[in-house]
């Protein structure tokens, strides 16, 4: 009798388990999730087909990311999953060219074809298995509802790939805008894709025969469709074999030959006494001490209540406030003095219309004849729909409804801070106004709803699983970086034996810290304020509000109705606009209501924004998705705006053809300052410039396959798409130079560029294997100092194109005159701006950023969206030059980065100037930026906002974040103009 | 008590008083080297104590006082300072701390700023911060970089360089475990010793030492066949610190590998070279060029002394000359790559290949911004020139868990062991018990 071969795969979330027989016949597999208890779960398979086994020598294997800790505590051998994998391809499908894999958390790419080849994801990309379940918990539906949707969309939006918190974020302003959730489901599926294509085949091409691995991929058909569609692969080309789900436990079997055999007994016996011998050395001081502790707690809390009043006896006047947040929907009732007579809260479950639907239909039942609304508002990611949908009286922003809410309970309040399900918000509140917020940035996000999400799949509500969490001994440290890395924080404490109770402890610690140290920036109460209010419905749970008063070392107020501040707030704000009669829909008019969407593409402008058109009964219509007005009907926002100015002005900067041929030039990161020089050198010498296409999506695509690193910014990103895109117009010479020194504009301690922008000529050529078959010229240049340059290109060009040093000087000249021009004009149009914005009472807005950062697709409209508020809209570069050199408290070495402290220490001196910097995600020099110019712009009284920005379209954060400036603007002009009213009313 | 005394632009300075009544705490990114270090500025008369904690308080510090997005070797360094002041059992007003100051593109120059943000901001600002630098910038009046202690750092930087090479080579195999340990201890106080004299700080008394040193190390007793080895290049923190890194030399060990560290002294050129290169590639003063040939040329000539002494004293492996590593990156990246580690990191992949050792991990911190360029992007290239390359890159931040670092580090592993038995023994060096169980012994 020969030996048998036992391969056992144990990953993030199933255990795989597969008997082989000395010849490869394949006698048993199972596939079963493990729900983290991985050593007993796998014993519970074994012993199931023990009948088999008993009485023989076998050699086994164990393999998985959760295998390596059974492993090690079993003593019993293991193999790298990967590695086991690429061993069961080569058997079984030979001439397999490459394989995909994705498991729970993991992704893998295995290349055959030329030098073998293994990637995982790196550590910032936790979206697979786990990432799609989140989306379906998401979307309240299971993963083969989702599976089954996907398979009937008619578009796909593009969602972020990066990651599953950003993700997330992009897919919830869809659903709530009424996004088809056929759409939705493929999309989440092509998230995917991209971001296994984008992250991992980091320049080698996907082609021939793909071999696709792993649970989702075995049971999910429309993730299969995303992935064939995308790699053009036909049937014979993308393989799906037979339990590919299994691939790696069959891989680690045949790896086990070469292991010693042993009785089956022997081998079990070991996998059932491994105890852990780990121990959890990363815990957390307990939240409560004891019960007394948590009574005296909740009794100080519960006294913070509004009244409530009984709808079904009360007569009278009441005002409606709703809450249309990213996940939950609210919705309050109020009397005049603020009783409350019906409050609603619940998961707007992917479709917040019909929650709220039937909410008004049930409230229109309980007020009857007796109770009149006299006026509605509502606020929230679904502000404008619900609005639409329902002829809400009033649409306010987030903050001043729960800054209005606040008030109510703690008059003196001069912090407040909401978690609710995807959004943190912090603000400041001073002279009775909001003063500065703080929200959270994508990484952040989604922290409430994550408790609930893990909660729930652990078999708990979210209430119980809080109160679980308030004795916990020892709550385990998770981390507070994102959802993804305390997802798998998690995974580990439960692989290292830690209770529910001890994890649920450490969540909402985890919550907290990300709140305080990421979002709030604060190292102690003092940095917050006197009187500090929290809600939120996260706030609810008791464990979090502990946790945060815990870490603030202070006492906050949380009222008891904190999950629904900000429909209070809106009902309050209803209530103030003194209406005599609400143009909410009537009950009868409820009856006949109906809502369509549709997906639809803009034509109007290049941008080619997703839109969808909401169309409600009696012609109401809705469209989101846009950045400018013109959807809308609207004319375009006639505000002055630089940053399209200086890009219509470089893209205008079109080739001559000359006697010396063409010269690709991509138009992405320092070329969007540096291409007027450019340009006019070679002009000048006779060459034809030749510019990439303006970016896009499309061209992102094009060339994120050979991204190397995949949290480089976008900016960055774009440059491989910039570039195949020349080489696809049929370039032969590209010209993109490294550059370490940037202009000395002498406002700084140096002049550098930041290494990206300095070096990422030479990863494109390294990167792009096209690149191979043209010219590809990226010398090192210095433009700081002019007569070493003018050397240096006579030199260059004498050398690589035979041109005499008489012409190069020529054309050197010409360039620094057509930079100095460009520069010149700026500044003028700056003035310009200025000046019709004085004239015509407008405000002036600063979007500070980088010169690359006026390209419409890394900024997705926002200069639109900022003009569309009536503001002017200029950049730093219009500034910068007005005021001297200062030393900072930072080292002030690049060249960009100087110009935005510069623009904000002169915004400090203009009273109608406000400076809003755009940081794009991944860059670390603005970590040290931003700190640097809050400071400057807080230490005069100015607001300071930060907008994140990477390869997604997320306006709808970024309109709260502008509109809430521009609210807490007003109020502060109010305040300085009429001092007592603004604190009393 | 000394009074706090501050400068003209508000900085608190280092006073001579302090130099007598405080502690001054550093961090360590090289354990033998800074251990030097550390004795360098003791004999100079400072209380110096360097800091080898290592718990997830670090960490925990380090997200309260530094900007999350900062790169992790920021948040570490700052965050173990910090919660060596707060728990260390130091008086808190009789501590300064100790920082080196760099230059360059990347934003890692912005460490000093950054902690002296940090201790504002915990309310800590009657600490002194001390700058290490040689360019001259933040004078203190109680901490002089004497000329004397300028030479005793950089000839340390150079030792501690050898023994590491050296030592590495012996661990893995020692007969008796604890013994390379307890020769580089041995080793590190005859050459202060030697300090103390004025011996060993020139060009022959380094001649001497390195050959003694080397011989030293050979004579430890080894065994066992040779296992396979693995390159580390990275940011340099956490290519060095075991606090950066998660103790991934260990980590290596335990697995049954041999780590091979290129050292520090590469570095120092590198940053001499680099304003060589920066002259001729943008202009500037001819004679600032000579000084710093002059400088780099004295560098050089100690480095190759170490090489040849590693070459004549043992059969352990000898490190490449700076000039080499240069003309390796030819066709590969400019000159003038000069942030972070610039192109020095893609040379040391490109001689650890050259050099048989194929099998690397590429270290950075998460968003590492230089290593986008030099690291992540240049592997591959390496790859298609070097099919049998085996470079894994991974990050490093507060949030990413060992379990998912191990993982990825076995993969390669793996496959190292797989090459290795796929070459059979007639390719030289005997296979890591290539046939038997790979992974399990740990």
């Amino acid at each position: 009798m020969t030996n048998l071969k036992i391969g056992i795969d144990i990953g993030s979330t199933t255990v795989k388990v597969v008997v082989l027989d000395g010849d490869g016949t394949l006698l048993f597999r199972s596939y079963e999730r493990h729900f983290s208890k991985v050593r007993e779960k796998t014993c519970e398979i074994l012993r199931g087909i023990q009948e088999m086994l008993s009485g023989r020598q076998v050699r086994m294997l164990i393999t998985g990311s959760a295998g390596l800790g059974v492993a090690k505590a079993s003593s019993l051998p293991f193999v790298q999953e990967v590695y086991a994998t690429a061993a069961a391809v080569r058997e079984y499908i030979p001439d397999t060219d490459a394989v995909i894999e994705l498991g729970g958390e993991d992704a893998k790419i295995i290349f055959f074809k030329g030098s073998l080849e293994e990637r995982m994801n790196g550590s910032c990309a936790g979206g697979t298995g786990a990432f799609i379940d989140q989306m379906a918990t998401l979307m309240n539906i299971s993963v083969e509802e989702l599976d089954a949707l996907s398979l009937k969309h008619e578009k796909i939006y593009p969602i972020a790939s990066r990651c599953g918190v950003f993700a997330k974020s992009d897919i919830q302003p869809i659903l709530n805008q009424g996004g088809r959730k056929e759409d939705v489901a493929a999309s989440i599926f092509q998230a995917v894709v991209d971001q296994t294509i984008s992250g991992l085949t980091q320049g080698r091409e996907l082609s021939g025969k793909v071999v696709f691995l792993g649970g989702p991929l075995h049971f999910l058909k429309g993730l299969r469709e995303r992935f064939t569609e995308t790699l053009h692969l036909d049937e014979e080309h993308a393989i799906f074999p037979e339990n590919g789900d299994c691939f790696a436990a069959i891989g680690a079997a045949l790896c086990a030959a070469d292991y010693e055999p042993m009785p089956f007994e022997t081998m079990f016996r070991k996998l059932e006494e491994a105890v852990d011998s780990t121990s959890m050395a990363d815990t957390l001081p307990p939240l409560f001490k004891d019960r007394a502790e948590y009574d005296a707690f909740l009794k100080r809390h519960n006294a913070n209540a509004p009244g409530m009043i009984d709808p079904d006896t009360y007569e009278g006047d009441a005002y409606l406030g709703i809450d249309a947040g990213s996940t939950t929907t609210k919705l309050t009732l109020i009397t005049p003095e603020g009783g409350i007579l019906y409050t609603y809260y619940s998961s707007n479950a992917g479709n917040p219309v019909s929650v709220v639907k039937g909410q008004l239909e049930k409230i229109h039942e309980l007020c009857g004849d007796r109770i009149h609304i006299r006026g509605s508002a509502v606020t929230g990611y679904g502000e404008d729909l619900i609005k639409s949908a329902f002829r809400v009286d009033a649409g306010l922003v987030e903050t001043i409804a729960h800054y209005r809410a606040a008030r109510h309970f703690n008059p003196d309040v001069d912090f407040i801070i909401d978690i609710g399900g995807q959004d943190m918000k912090c603000f400041k509140i001073r002279n009775g106004a909001v003063d500065s917020i703080m929200l959270n940035e994508a990484c952040s996000s989604g922290c409430g709803s994550f408790i609930e999400t893990f909660a729930r799949a652990l078999g708990y509500s979210i209430a119980d699983f809080a109160k679980l969490g308030l004795f916990a001994e020892h709550p385990v440290n998770l981390g507070s970086r994102c959802t993804v890395f305390m997802n798998s924080s998690v995974k580990q404490a439960q692989k290292e034996g830690a209770s529910v109770e001890a994890i649920s402890a450490g969540l909402s610690i985890s919550i907290v810290k990300n709140a305080v140290y990421k979002v709030i920036r604060a190292a102690s109460a003092d940095d917050l304020g006197k009187h500090i209010v929290v809600q939120g419905g996260t706030f609810l749970n008791d464990a979090v509000l502990r946790s945060f008063e815990v870490e603030l070392e202070r006492n906050v107020t949380r009222p008891v109705i904190a999950g629904i501040m900000g429909a209070y707030g809106a009902a309050l704000y209803a209530k103030d606009l003194g209406l005599t009669q609400t143009s909410l829909l009537t009950a009868e008019e409820l009856k006949g209501f109906t809502h369509t969407a549709k997906p639809a593409t803009c034509g109007l402008c290049t941008n080619h924004c997703s839109l969808t058109v909401n169309q409600f009964d009696n012609g109401r219509r809705f469209i989101s998705g846009n950045r400018c007005q013109r959807p809308l009907g609207k004319a375009a926002s006639t505000m002055p705006n630089l940053l399209r100015y200086k890009y219509e002005k470089l893209r205008s900067l079109t080739g001559i053809p000359g006697p010396r041929g063409k010269i690709g030039i991509p138009f992405g990161l320092n070329m969007y300052e540096n291409l007027p020089f450019w340009h006019a050198l070679f002009t000048k010498l006779g060459f034809e410039v030749v510019l990439s296409p303006e970016s896009s999506r499309k061209l992102y695509i094009k060339g994120q396959h050979t991204i190397p690193s995949d949290t480089v910014c976008y900016p960055a990103k774009l440059m491989h798409g910039h570039v195949e895109a020349l080489l696809d117009m049929g370039a032969d010479t590209i010209f993109y130079p490294c550059m370490s020194y940037n202009f000395d504009e002498k406002s700084g301690d140096n002049n550098y560029n930041c290494p990206v922008v300095a070096y990422y000529p030479e990863l494109i050529g390294a990167n792009i294997p096209r690149l191979k078959q043209i010219r590809y010229l990226n010398p090192y240049f210095g433009l700081h100092r002019p007569r070493d340059f003018k050397l240096r290109a006579e030199k260059y060009f004498l050398r690589e194109f035979q041109i005499p040093k008489g012409e190069t000087r020529a054309a050197v000249d010409a360039a620094y005159e057509a930079y100095a021009a460009y520069k010149e004009d700026i500044r003028l149009e700056g003035e310009k701006i200025i000046r019709f914005a004085r004239e015509n009472g407008k405000r002036i807005l600063v979007l500070a950023g980088r010169p690359y950062h006026i390209d419409p697709e890394i900024n997705h409209g926002i200069d639109e969206l900022i003009t569309s508020f009536d503001l002017a809209l200029i950049s730093e570069d219009a500034l910068s030059h007005l005021v001297s050199k200062e030393s900072r408290k930072v080292l002030n070495q690049w060249t960009y980065q100087a110009r935005m402290y510069s623009a904000a220490r002169y915004v400090c001196t203009q009273p109608d100037m406000h400076l809003v910097q755009l940081v794009s995600f991944g860059c670390g020099i603005d970590a040290i930026t931003g700190d640097e110019m809050r400071d400057i712009l807080e230490r005069c009284g100015k607001l300071y906002t930060q907008l994140k920005i990477d390869d997604i379209n997320n306006l709808g954060a970024v309109r709260i974040r502008i509109r809430s400036l521009l609210a807490a603007i007003d109020a502060r002009e109010k305040a300085a103009t009429k001092p007592k009213e603004a604190a009393n009313g | 008590m000394a009074k706090l005394v501050y400068d003209e632009t508000g900085r608190l300075l280092f006073t001579k008083e302090m130099k007598q009544e405080y502690t001054l705490l550093m961090p360590q990114m090289l354990p033998v080297h800074f251990s030097m270090m550390q004795r360098c500025m003791q004999l100079a008369g400072y209380k110096v104590d360097m800091l080898t904690t290592h718990h997830r308080g670090i960490v925990d510090e380090g997200l309260k006082y530094v900007h999350n997005d900062t790169c992790y070797p920021a948040l570490l360094v700052i965050g173990q300072l910090i919660d060596a002041v707060k728990h260390g059992g130091y008086d808190m007003h009789k501590v300064g701390l100790l920082i080196t100051q760099t230059g360059g593109g990347c934003r890692a120059s912005n460490y000093i700023h950054l902690l002296r943000k940090a201790l504002k901001k915990a309310g800590m600002d009657y600490i002194p911060v001390v700058s290490v630098n040689l360019s001259g910038l933040e004078k203190n009046p109680g901490f002089s970089l004497t000329l004397t202690l300028i030479r005793q750092m950089i000839f340390s930087m150079m030792y501690g360089d050898i023994i590491v090479q050296v030592a590495n080579q012996c661990r893995p195999y020692e007969k008796e475990p604890g013994a390379t340990d307890a020769m580089i201890e041995r080793c590190m106080a005859r050459l202060i010793d030697g300090f103390k004299e004025g011996k060993g700080l020139n060009y022959p008394g380094m001649v001497k030492n390195c050959d003694k040193i080397v011989r030293d190390f050979a004579s430890i007793p080894l065994e066992g066949p040779s296992k396979p080895r693995v390159g580390i290049v990275g940011e340099i923190y956490i290519k060095f610190a075991p606090l950066g890194n998660n103790n991934l030399e260990d980590f290596l060990r335990s697995e049954g590998a041999e780590p091979v560290v290129p050292g520090l002294t590469d570095f120092i050129i590198f940053k001499i070279d680099n304003r060589d290169v920066d002259i001729d590639l943008y202009g500037g003063s001819f004679l600032k060029k000579i000084v710093v040939r002059i400088f780099k040329r004295y560098v050089e000539k100690c480095q190759r002394a170490m090489i040849s002494s590693i070459r004549n004293n043992s059969s352990f492996r000898a490190p490449v000359p700076f000039s080499h590593l240069k003309e390796l990156i030819h066709g590969y990246l400019g000159e003038g790559n000069k942030m972070g580690e610039g192109w020095l990191l893609t040379a040391e992949m490109l001689e650890l290949i050259e050099s048989g050792t194929g099998n690397i991990v590429c270290t950075q911190p998460f968003g590492c911004l230089p290593n986008h360029v030099v690291g992540k992007g240049m592997i591959r290239r390496l790859k298609d020139d070097f099919p049998h390359s085996n470079i894994v890159a991974i990050d490093y931040d507060p949030g990413a868990t060992k379990i998912n670092q191990e993982n990825r580090i076995k993969l390669m592993l793996a496959n190292a062991r797989r090459s290795t038995a796929a070459e059979g023994p007639s390719a030289g060096k005997p296979g890591p018990d290539t046939g038997k169980p790979a992974s399990a012994e740990a």
